[in-house]
């Protein structure tokens, strides 16, 4: 498998090479990234990254027409990473699919880097900044509309935190794109039930994701988000919609792959605190790539 | 003065269904208040291509976002009270990303009249001028908009605020006027105090003028449209030549006009800069004449501070 930078693997052709036994390295090997960014920086959000390796791998490596040799391609795919902490984890992916060199990883949360703390358009195959959460939604609604105006037949997905969908931007937006018909949006939510503050049903209890999602008149499909399987045929089913936006409900462990971190609020926020827990964190990830 | 006077908010419906036609990557979105902001015009010919977002701005203002994205000139219009509560969608989503999104927004100021405080904002001149990348347009009559909005639509970059009013306003500018960004226009020419004014302050200040003449006072008018980015040259010429500034505005004395005014003859030329407009409260409701006496912002009030001004009086405007 080969991951470097400008590889010249593009577009459709790459979509098919890889089996879900690569698909689970690569997300390992996003993984590693995210930690070796976030310690390296000394800060940064490692849980909600780490959450959802497996969807990244899953969208950038088989699900989605990009080509990082055309990042400006008009046909191409879009991703809105409306939960722009999670930025290290998009970062990584981007990187191992060719839109940048690895190396520029390391510049990540440091002046005069482009990499900057939350999700930034400066970094190539990034389609907008994010950061302030509740507003991604909104702009994958305004790309998908632009996509039917142009007749084109692209497809704009989102990646939602759950705690993010307390902001009520994301139900305005739910509306608008039930209202247009939006069968070419495709939201994402990493559900993995921690915010900054702890745990989502103490700060603020979600209630029924599926069926409010549901009641705006969208089309939701509940997924284990780290089942292969399970991510591809969500995905799968909702390009197949008709008519309606789709929400892949994604349940998602935070911190997954390390140890500590999982369903550690703590580590929504923070970086491996010593050089010990820094190893550990990668040890843990490697016992993943034997698999 | 006995100009014709013409709705800026009809103009620019007027002017968005004509730039329609020519632009078919035209969109516009409004919140539920399209036949108060005239998009409707647009709207009706358009259907494809207006948005109607219902009553929610930060989707709204998201939405325009992702178009703007995908290459779309994009038009905005909401009141300028409502679009303010998405001051942060308009930092993040739009402003940071540097888009092409033009926020055309009614109501604005006190002459909203009746419907009172709750819908007259004074402060958004200032909320979005301290936006980086944002640009800041105060039209004075109906030519003037038609003018900032094709030139938006031809080839404004970036983020653009642009500010009209539910009233109408006297025709100021001549036919073949054409806007341009950071240039100002002077109305009349004087040599003993200059009256640097935005939106319906203006021919308020070309009336106080006209009354200061006849106390032999000879002042200069000048129409300060574009406030960000703001006409320096302009000003530091009235500074120099008049030595006097008195700012007129339908808005806060903070942050607005006059701030950025005395903002340039600070740092370039100081000399006296005395403002007039809404000092630090909330509107009411009344007649827009009725307001504008009631605040201390009518002709006569003009008047008497650009002649105390003039006369090297202390400023009595606050006391």
């Amino acid at each position: 498998m080969n991951l470097r930078a400008g590889d010249g693997n593009s577009g459709e052709k790459i979509m098919e090479q890889y089996s879900v036994s690569d698909l689970k390295n690569i997300a390992t090997a996003i993984r590693k990234k995210v930690i070796e960014m976030v310690y390296s920086a000394r800060s940064g959000h490692p849980g909600g990254s780490l959450s959802i390796a497996d969807i990244l791998a899953v969208l950038y490596f088989r699900e989605m027409n990009v080509d990082p040799l055309n990042p400006n391609d008009p046909d191409r795919d879009r991703l809105v990473m409306s939960k722009g902490h999670a930025s290290p984890g998009l970062y990584a992916a981007l990187s191992l699919r060719g839109f940048f060199p690895e190396i520029l990883l390391e510049g990540f949360r440091k002046l005069n880097s482009k990499l900057e703390g939350h999700v930034h358009k400066g970094v190539p195959g990034v389609e907008a900044s994010t950061g302030s959460l509740g507003q991604g939604l909104g702009i994958g609604v305004g790309m998908a509309i632009a996509c039917k105006l142009d007749t084109k037949s692209y497809r704009v997905f989102v990646i939602l935190g759950d705690g993010e969908i307390e902001e009520g931007n994301i139900w305005e937006s739910m509306m608008a794109a039930s209202k247009y018909k939006l069968n070419n949006l495709i939201a994402i939510l990493d559900r993995n039930n921690i915010q900054l503050d702890g745990f989502t049903k103490d700060v603020m209890p979600l209630g029924d994701i599926g069926e409010m999602v549901r009641s705006f008149g969208w089309n939701v499909i509940e997924i284990d988000g780290h089942d292969y399987d399970q991510i591809i045929s969500a995905v799968e089913e909702a390009k197949l919609s008709r008519d309606k936006p789709s929400l892949i409900l994604a349940h998602t462990i935070k911190g997954k792959g390390v140890s500590y971190m999982e369903n550690n609020p703590k580590y929504h926020g923070a970086p491996p605190a010593s050089e010990e827990e820094y190893r550990k964190a990668l040890d843990d990830l490697s016992g993943e790539d034997e698999e | 003065m006995s100009a014709a006077v013409e709705s800026l908010r009809e103009t620019y419906g007027e002017e968005l269904r004509m730039l329609g036609e020519r632009y078919k990557e035209l969109v516009v979105l409004d919140a539920d208040l399209s036949t108060s902001t005239k998009t409707a015009t647009f709207g009706r010919e358009f259907p494809g291509r207006f948005f109607n977002m219902g009553i929610a701005e930060q989707s709204m203002v998201t939405t325009a976002a992702g178009l703007a994205l995908s290459g779309k000139k994009v038009f905005v219009s909401t009141f300028a009270v409502f679009l303010m509560r998405t001051y942060e969608q308009m930092r993040q989503s739009v402003c940071y990303n540097n888009l092409d999104v033009n926020f055309v927004v009614t109501h604005a100021g006190l002459t909203v009249g009746e419907d009172g405080a709750t819908h007259q904002i004074v402060e958004d001149v200032g909320i979005m001028s301290g936006l980086p990348h944002m640009k800041v347009t105060v039209p004075v009559d109906s030519i003037e908009t038609r003018s900032v909005i094709d030139f938006l639509a031809e080839g404004g970059k970036g983020p653009n605020y642009v500010r009209l009013t539910r009233e109408k306003f006297p025709v100021l500018n001549g036919k073949d006027y054409v806007f341009r960004q950071g240039i100002s226009t002077t109305f009349k020419d004087g040599d003993d105090i200059t009256i640097i004014g935005a939106g319906s302050m203006v021919a308020l200040a070309l009336h106080a003028a006209e009354n200061l003449k006849t106390k032999g006072i000879d002042a200069r008018v000048i129409n300060m449209s574009s406030i960000k980015p703001i006409d320096r040259k302009a000003i530091v010429k009235a500074a120099r030549e008049t030595g006097k500034i008195v700012t007129v505005e339908e808005h806060s004395i903070y942050n607005g006009l006059g701030s950025r005014v005395s903002e340039v003859t600070a740092e370039e030329y100081p000399v006296p800069v005395w403002r007039l407009g809404m000092k630090d409260t909330f509107g009411k409701s009344g007649k827009s004449w009725e307001l504008f006496e009631y605040f201390h912002m009518g002709v006569e009030d003009i008047v008497k501070l650009a002649e105390t001004c003039f006369r090297g009086v202390k400023n009595e405007n606050f006391s």
